[in-house]
């Protein structure tokens, strides 16, 4: 069950990012004791203070044998000596290497933070231009949407000229077929004609005919005659 | 702020009396304090960026010390004045 109602990050503190390291550690004096002790020590006693409470302190312990001087006093003298003139002379070195180091871990990390940060802006940008193409669908699609309106009206034009002539030829060979019928009673009409014609003449009417002809001609040949 | 919420070194020494009364003195107290002090001086000597030798020395040294004075009868015994 998830209290949707329950307040989240109610305080200021969070996690990240870590407040950065401090530059320099705390102040200390001769690399044992640290400054706070003078500073303490600086309103009633001075600058000399603390000093002079160190050689009573010392000059204490020795005289009272509270502090036993013996073989390993010595061995304690020379291992501080070695270890002070190490420390005197290599340790700008060793500080330089560390600081090296953490300046390595440090680039990559940095590189890190900055190769993914750009990484998220190509992809920011492309998202954008992916948004500005997804505006232009609409004309790619009117554009499509006109292609198929012309592919189906070049159909139908198509298809309606095929019925036109069908249709055509249909209607041609009707008539030409009343055409040709008509053609064919006209002569056979005036073939039927031209021999009942034929057949009605008769010798006599022939005879009559030709002797009629006969005496025509003679007619015009005496008028030609006479006009010559 | 509260006496009792103050550390060590911000009372004052009229103070330190009724400082330690108000100190818890448990197990989970001390071992809660013995925490928080080494906590405290590690965030100040030890987690910085260009330490020095200041921050183990202080630890050897104090290392030192209390090895001496727990074989403090040992070593009295080769002393000059060795009663002891």
């Amino acid at each position: 069950v998830l209290h949707t109602t329950r307040p989240l990050h109610t305080t200021q503190q969070s996690l990240a990012p870590v407040p950065p390291l401090p530059e320099k550690g705390g102040e200390v004096r001769h690399g044992l004791i640290p400054e706070e002790f003078f500073q303490f020590l600086y309103p009633k006693t001075g600058v000399t203070g603390p000093y002079m409470l160190g050689t009573g302190l010392l000059l204490y312990l020795l005289s009272k044998e509270i502090y036993v001087v013996n073989h390993e006093t010595a061995a304690a003298a020379c291992i501080l000596t070695v270890i002070i003139y190490g420390i005197k002379k290599f340790g700008p070195d060793v500080a330089a290497f560390a600081d090296k180091l953490n300046e390595e871990k440090m680039a990559t990390a940095m590189a890190m933070k900055n190769e993914s940060i750009q990484t998220l802006q190509t992809a920011i940008e492309q998202e954008k231009k992916e948004q500005w193409r997804a505006e232009g669908h609409s004309f790619l699609f009117n554009a499509k949407r006109n292609n198929i309106a012309m592919l189906l009206e070049a159909n139908y034009r198509e298809r309606l000229l095929m019925v036109y002539n069908e249709v055509k030829k249909r209607l041609d060979y009707q008539v030409a077929m009343q055409n040709l019928k008509r053609q064919k009673e006209q002569d056979h009409m005036i073939q039927w004609v031209e021999k009942n014609v034929v057949q009605s003449i008769t010798p006599q009417q022939q005879k009559e005919s030709i002797a009629k002809c006969i005496l025509d001609l003679k007619a015009l040949s005496k008028t030609a005659h006479a006009a010559v | 702020g509260p006496l009792s919420a103050r550390p060590l070194m911000e009372v004052r020494l009229g103070e330190l009396h009724t400082w330690i009364s108000t100190c818890n003195f448990s197990p989970q107290g001390l071992l809660g304090a013995a925490q928080r002090a080494f906590s405290s001086y590690c965030a100040k000597y030890i987690h910085v960026k260009q330490g020095g030798p200041a921050g183990i020395s202080m630890l050897l040294a104090g290392y030192c010390l209390l090895s001496y004075g727990w074989n403090y009868q040992h070593f009295s015994k080769n002393s000059l004045d060795s009663l002891i």
